[in-house]
């Protein structure tokens, strides 16, 4: 009994030690991801805010302004013009985006030749190219000097679009980002498409399915998770537009002021007028957006979901 | 069993080791070492005391060597940190930060104010300047000064002009215009004719166009840090809008670009003869030739004038860039930093190369007093001998800006509302309130008075 007993509690004991040991290494194991998320992210996050709640101005120096940057932030017309042109943006953006991404995964999932695999590759590829020389690259295709797309304008006596002015700037942004980033979001849903069992495509032609009957009611059904991903990853990276704008700036700095986007404000108010905090407060602000963007869009996708099923 | 786990934790712990050793290493700014070792050039003498430059000329490197080769007590390590706005953006991030702005920096004469009043610059009034202030025009110290502090060294400037077609000009049977009406008269029979455009106005270069508000008599800011933080912007008075009218006329009539300069597409603009005049600087037949005009069918057409006036019984001479060094308030010792800041591209050899290569317009009165300097006859130019005719009559007559502590927010401001005169969707004159409001509002912000 009574060795039993102490048999039990050395045996408890030992568990525990074995316990407090494996959680040891548990969180050695963590420890890397630990450490570099906590100093690369929480950190400059917990930083960013902190700064945001101080004033910066030239005669006056820092002070403690409590909210009022964000105050002032949600009533500065740059900042809001900025807003509503990325969610403008976005709404003419991500529909575009999908309905090519589906269409050429759709037909590359039905047609199985060497030329398939690679169209494949050749409509991915323009991921691949580094952002910077892409919009650079559109940037002199849209020249109306030396650029093919005046030359074809020009063979049939018309003068081209300027797609680098102010009016146009919007469809030139347009599809510098569809040409980049339809390829990758292609080979997301082909991936999905590649993983549906064939047996059902099967069953639904022993049923009298048509093709297109197929597409609608099985692929485009089974692609639904995949859409939200893109969506989501398309919406959350439209709000937060900066590289294209600011490397085709250099060329249309009329038609691209430095509060074009909340990002390029952002960095405009942290490295050209020295103010990092009202900066912090527009990067925070503009979370906020993107935070509630995407929550709506959740919520909605969650009950249209619903519908649906 | 226990290998592995030993072996695992160890593999962390040295993960973790190199992610701090990472991360631990930001002690690589400019300002914080004793002994710079990411020179550009190389520094002949490594003992004598080291003043670190950021510049970004392109015979920089031959201009920082002949100052270390006739220095023995002082050397100079540069650095290209950019041209332009991409090295003020790094010198403002280094101000912020407080660490890594060089010893002595190069600025363009019209943002000296914008980082004088963040104590970023030091006043040079006691440190060399009384030696070097017969060197060069009262003109040319009033765009380096701040209230009664001298902030800078110049190096060169530049007074404005209007580069031609000779071809274009001989083609419709016109002579340079002297008056501003008389340019858009020209500028309205040379395209009636199917001719090409008469210069541009390009929203990203407001610099450009606030030296042609000056040139109407405008004094967009009046500002001398000795009255404690008090400015006046008059950015919407009648001589402004005049200005701004006029070129909104010109662009409305179809008679001028829009486009940016400095970019492939205007370049490409004008080596296709698009441009039939460009209203520019004594340097831009630097800029123009290292961009590939005036090589090829375009060789030996252009030449240049004096620039349109308003009143022609009183003509204004303006200025367009040029460039200056200052020592940062960072410089670890100022007076040698001064030293540097008055000695390099001060040497004759130097500045020979500088103007004989069309780099810069030299401002120092050695250069522009020399006989060597006036009459030369300029290649681009198919042997006119511009400087004479042109240049040096404009920079003797400048009388010198008073440049804004905000000028980082005024031409970010501008550019909008030129863009805004290009579209069309504003007249000039609503442009100048547009601008006036925006650029008051920013100052009262920034805890300015406002007269």
């Amino acid at each position: 009994m009574t060795a039993s007993t102490t048999g039990a509690v050395q045996t408890r004991k030992r568990r525990r030690r074995t316990n407090a040991r494996q959680n040891l290494i548990g969180w050695l194991f963590v420890g890397p991801f630990g450490i570099v998320f906590l100093a690369l992210l929480v950190l400059p996050i917990c930083y960013a805010l902190y700064l945001s709640l101080y004033q910066k101005t030239l005669m006056a120096g820092t002070t403690f302004a409590g909210f009022d940057n964000y105050l002032k932030a949600f009533d500065d017309p740059s900042f809001l013009k900025g807003v509503w042109f990325v969610i403008r943006f976005s709404l003419v953006l991500i529909p575009i985006q999908m309905i090519i991404s589906l269409a050429i995964a759709l037909i590359l999932d039905e047609v199985t030749s060497r030329f398939a695999r690679f169209s494949r590759l050749m409509i991915f590829l323009p991921y691949a190219i580094p952002t910077v020389i892409g919009a650079l690259m559109w940037g002199f295709l849209y020249s109306r000097n030396f650029g093919p797309i005046a030359d074809v304008f020009g063979a049939f006596g018309a003068a081209g679009p300027d797609l680098l002015s102010t009016n146009m700037i919007f469809y030139g942004l347009l599809n510098v980002v569809t040409w980049q980033w339809a390829g990758y979001y292609m080979i997301i849903l082909y991936a999905a498409l590649q993983g549906i069992d064939p047996t059902l495509y099967e069953a639904a032609r022993i049923d009298g399915a048509s093709r297109w009957q197929i597409i609608f009611r099985i692929k485009i059904r089974l692609l639904t998770p995949a859409l939200v991903l893109i969506l989501v990853f398309a919406l959350i990276g439209t709000l937060q537009f900066f590289n294209e704008p600011k490397i085709i700036q250099q060329l249309a700095a009329g038609a691209i002021p430095d509060d074009f986007t909340p990002n390029m404000y952002a960095y405009q108010q942290a490295f050209t007028l020295a103010n990092s905090n009202y900066s912090s407060t527009i990067s925070f602000a503009l979370g906020a957006v993107v935070f509630i963007c995407v929550y709506v869009f959740m919520l909605a996708t969650r009950k249209r979901g619903n519908f649906m099923s | 069993m226990k290998t592995k786990q030993v072996l695992a934790a160890s593999l962390a712990l040295l993960l973790t080791g190199a992610i701090a050793a990472c991360s631990g290493d930001d002690s690589g700014g400019g300002g914080g070492q004793d002994k710079p070792t990411n020179c550009t050039n190389t520094i002949p003498k490594p003992d004598a005391p080291v003043v670190t430059l950021w510049a970004w000329y392109p015979n920089t490197q031959l201009v920082v060597d002949n100052f270390n080769k006739a220095h023995d007590d002082v050397q100079v390590c540069w650095t290209n940190a950019g041209a332009g706005g991409d090295e003020y953006d790094k010198f403002q991030t280094a101000i912020t930060a407080g660490k890594g702005a060089p010893d002595v920096v190069m600025l363009e004469a019209d943002r000296i104010a914008t980082f004088q009043i963040q104590k970023a610059l030091v006043d040079l009034t006691d440190k060399g300047y009384q030696d070097v202030k017969a060197n060069f025009s009262e003109g040319a110290w009033k765009d380096l000064s701040v209230g009664s502090g001298v902030y800078g060294a110049p190096i060169d400037g530049g007074p404005m002009g209007m580069i031609y077609r000779k071809d274009v000009f001989d083609k419709y049977k016109i002579t340079p215009p002297t008056t501003w009406a008389e340019y858009e008269t020209a500028a309205q029979k040379v395209k009636d004719a199917g001719g090409p455009l008469f210069g541009d106005f390009p929203a990203n270069q407001p610099a450009y166009v606030t030296a042609l508000l000056y040139q109407n008599g405008a004094q967009p800011f009046t500002y001398d840090p000795a009255n404690k933080g008090e400015i006046s912007i008059k950015l919407n008075d009648d001589a402004s809008k005049k200005v701004l009218d006029y070129w909104a006329g010109l662009v409305k009539k179809g008679l001028v670009g829009k486009q940016d300069q400095f970019t492939p597409e205007y370049i490409a603009g004008v080596i296709g003869g698009k441009y039939g005049t460009y209203l520019s600087a004594a340097w831009a037949p630097g800029y123009l030739q290292g961009a590939g005009v005036g090589k090829g069918a375009d060789a030996k057409v252009w030449a240049t004038a004096p620039l349109p006036q308003w009143d022609p019984a009183n003509p204004v001479s303006v200025n367009w860039g040029g460039s200056a060094f200052s020592v940062t308030s960072q410089a670890k010792d100022p007076a040698l930093a001064a030293k540097v800041a008055f000695g390099v591209y001060a040497d004759d050899a130097s500045l020979k190369d500088g103007w004989e290569n069309q780099i810069i317009f030299p401002l120092n009165l050695k250069v522009l007093k020399d006989p060597a300097f006036i009459d030369a006859k300029v290649g681009f130019f198919d042997g006119q001998q511009a400087n004479k005719e042109v240049y040096v009559p404009a920079a003797n007559a400048y009388k010198g800006m008073t440049y804004t502590p905000i000028g980082q927010y005024f031409y970010t401001a501008f550019t909008k509302q030129i863009a805004a005169i290009n579209d069309g969707s504003k007249t000039g004159s609503e442009a100048a309130d547009a601008l006036q409001e925006d650029v008051v509002k920013y100052a009262t912000e920034q805890g300015l008075t406002v007269k």
